[in-house]
């Protein structure tokens, strides 16, 4: 049985972002919007970067080599949900956190509203390089303010549909270009024995990502704080369309990145996959039998003739607030984020998809994959890059978002039982801190 | 353990062997023993045997037995495993043992100096301190971390080796044990002959008390060494630089990132195994100190 709800509740959160920000503990909070100067010190400078990026410290060795005068060291840690972003906070409250450090754009409201960045707006270069990002990156790091660069973007992770063209083409089966056909599609692929997706309760960030394709939007900044709506209209529409699959097992349930998924692609029993342009590399050491047999299309629409997609993932690299040098880590993060040869070693090393325009350049981006059958897969990305909205905003709340609903989707993933709801599951729990 | 064939009168069976046991219970008791050793050590075979497959055999093969080339798959991933990044692992491996190794010999110094001198000398409100040294046993560790990381922060300590290794240093239960066996195994007649022949309470207290409490020694160590090997919520928030990393917290980096980087899930894997292998060495040298040391202790 299928709910509707009509009514959306909201839940506004936040008391208020200025209140907040005069809470914390770190470095001079100047209330006022708009940049504070940006010189450059005198002598030489010695620079921090928390990072977990693998290779990233060679890549910043490029850096060091020309620039004698900023040495930048990297430390790595944890990803950041696992721990360097709660390190961070603790750091930011000590007031020794390092010069840089890498936040994804999901948790850069929170940093924000915590008064954990510097503004760098001032800083040569850094208001000017907006026309080299992606669009869509480069509004999650001003937050739609004026005079305001938070963040410098590094990595996105444009969205589109791994599938297996062999599968499909034994089947007969049309790949499908709609979320329509996409489900008459897995009934086809159920009685084929397999699975259209695996529903990834887990990632509540994938999930955010269809929202976001469908035109959804979670929070949004208002003047006296943040809203959070997880029930508008295109959220519901997607809950509600993943819930339809739910209860007529046509997608998995599945633990996702475990080893019984990675099992369930390499035999063949997951067909399609709608996820980042990072999951080639996924795809490629959890199957490596199936290599040849995938192949790219954009993501499925909701109305023929669109082309929507969206993004999951992706980081950006931050000044954090108390910094003594903002200037040089404005310069090195500006630096690391756009230089071609950094960019090209970051992709190499650590598997980045640049957040800048000319990242789709690189060389490595050009050639044919035999996984994929020979197709030039990131060409497909690099075109989803272009269609993200640039709209769509994260909220200062995201871990505790993130725990709430799939809390939700698990309470609701009760194999067997007919509540199988990740509509409930946004329903169910407002949002607090 | 065999069962007395002579019958022996209620009085002497309690004092000669204890109560005779049906076979049932015994059975039982074997059953349930035997249900708990398979519970805990599945995990680790299961470990050993993942340990000895490629990246992509862990998914294909069955979980809890051997590839035919097994052998040569895991001494390949152990060379891969060492060298990767340059050898970062090792690196880790030995900061595990620096902070393990010299925080539980310091420790435990620390503590049986401690417990031995609540035990042994009369001071004024001598039970209150004990009783405070008490209390943190109840207090865990990852309560403290973030104070810690707070003080250290002042003095700029945080992100050095001393942040990790002077909180380690600490042992409460160690306090607790050392002064029980103390009290138990070290008579105060002893130390009475020892100050006659005119030893300092130092010199005693190296040469006969440490003597006499060793089992309750190496019971503190090993207690204090797995306590400080498996710590990994401190060196998190402590620790930036991994360089300085032990090896817990190497592994829970890499294991974050094995989304990005699919090959670390095999590094993860074999690292987690040899990570384990020194704890089961230190544990099977110093067994037969732990039992009686903790029983020692348990009794009073």
């Amino acid at each position: 049985m299928r709910m509707h709800h009509g009514k959306t509740t909201a839940a506004v959160v936040m008391v208020s972002a200025l209140a907040l920000a005069g809470c914390s503990g770190g470095g001079d909070s100047s209330g006022a919007p708009g940049a504070a100067a940006c010189e450059p010190s005198n002598g030489p400078v010695e620079l921090t970067y928390t990072a977990w990026v693998p290779g990233m410290d060679q890549v910043v060795e490029l850096w060091n080599e020309e620039n004698p005068d900023i040495q930048v060291t990297v430390q790595t840690g944890p990803n950041g949900n696992a721990g360097t972003y709660r390190n961070f906070f603790n750091q930011l409250q000590a007031g020794n956190a390092p010069d840089l450090g890498q936040i994804e754009y999901d948790a850069l409201p929170n940093f924000r509203v915590q008064d954990g960045l510097e503004n760098i707006a001032a800083c040569e270069g850094i208001a000017e390089a907006s026309d080299q990002f992606i669009d869509w990156t480069w509004s999650q790091v001003t937050f739609g303010e004026e005079d305001a660069v938070y963040a410098v973007p590094q990595d996105s992770g444009p969205m589109a549909m791994f599938y297996r063209a062999d599968l499909f083409e034994q089947a007969g089966i049309e790949v499908p270009t709609t979320w329509e056909e996409y489900a008459a599609a897995a009934d086809q692929i159920r009685g084929e024995g397999g699975y259209i997706h695996n529903f990834q309760r887990a990632d509540v960030n994938w999930f955010a990502g269809l929202v976001w394709q469908a035109g959804g939007q979670w929070f949004s900044s208002e003047d006296d704080g943040w809203e959070v709506n997880l029930t508008g209209e295109e959220s519901m529409q997607v809950a509600e369309y993943w819930q339809g699959l739910l209860e007529d097992d046509l997608v998995s349930t599945v633990p996702s990145f475990s080893d019984e998924w990675n099992a369930s692609i390499s035999q063949g029993e997951q067909w399609t996959w709608v996820s980042a342009v990072w999951g080639t590399r996924h795809l490629q050491s959890a199957a490596p039998d199936s290599a040849g047999k995938w192949a790219v299309a954009p993501m499925p629409q909701w109305e023929e003739g669109q082309s929507a997609a969206s993004n999951w993932g992706g980081s950006t690299t931050a000044v954090l607030k108390g910094s003594d040098h903002p200037y040089e880590a404005s310069q090195f993060a500006l630096w690391l984020n756009t230089d071609p040869e950094a960019l090209a070693l970051a992709n190499e090393l650590g598997g980045l998809y640049p957040a800048a325009t000319a990242g789709a350049d690189l060389e490595a981006f050009s050639g044919k994959s035999d996984f994929f059958g020979g197709q030039v897969v990131y060409d497909v990305f690099a075109e989803a890059t272009q269609n993200v909205d640039p709209e769509f905003t994260w909220g200062p709340t995201m871990t505790q978002t993130y725990t709430d609903v799939s809390d939700g989707f698990g309470e609701a993933s009760q194999v067997n039982q007919p509540s199988w709801r990740p509509s409930s599951a946004l329903n169910s729990k407002p949002l607090s801190r | 353990m065999s069962t007395p064939t002579v019958p022996l009168s209620t009085a002497e069976k309690i004092h000669s062997r204890g109560p005779r046991e049906s076979v049932m219970s015994r059975a039982a008791a074997m059953l349930i023993m035997g249900v708990f050793t398979l519970y805990f050590l599945t995990p680790i075979w299961w470990l050993l045997v993942t340990s000895t497959k490629a990246g992509g055999e862990i998914t294909r093969t069955a979980p809890l037995w051997f590839t035919p080339n097994s052998i040569s798959t895991f001494f390949a991933n152990l060379i891969e495993l060492f060298q990767y990044q340059d050898g970062l692992f090792i690196k880790w491996l030995a900061n595990s043992a620096l902070y393990a190794g010299a925080g539980a010999l310091l420790g435990t110094i620390i503590a049986a100096m401690c417990g031995y001198a609540l035990a042994k000398y009369e001071f004024k409100r001598r039970e209150i301190i004990f009783n405070v040294v008490l209390s943190g046993v109840l207090v865990p560790a990852t309560a403290l971390a973030l104070p810690l990381f707070l003080i250290f922060s002042e003095v700029n300590l945080t992100n050095t080796y001393w942040a990790v290794f002077l909180p380690s240093l600490v042992s409460p239960f160690g306090v607790y044990l050392a002064r029980i066996y103390a009290a138990a195994s070290v008579p105060d007649e002893l130390l009475e002959a020892a100050r006659l022949d005119g030893a300092g309470e130092l010199r005693t207290f190296f040469t006969v008390s440490t003597r006499l409490m060793a089992p309750a020694l190496v019971t503190i160590f090993l207690f204090q060494f797995v306590a400080i090997w498996n710590n990994f919520f401190l060196p998190l928030i402590m620790l930036r630089d991994q360089a300085l990393f032990p090896v817990t917290l190497g592994l829970y980096a890499w294991n974050s990132q094995i989304s990005q980087i699919p090959e670390l899930r095999t590094y993860v894997i074999i690292g987690a195994f040899v990570s384990i292998v020194p704890l089961i060495i230190a544990f099977l040298g110093l067994q037969r100190f732990w039992s009686s040391g903790l029983s020692a202790g348990s009794v009073k």
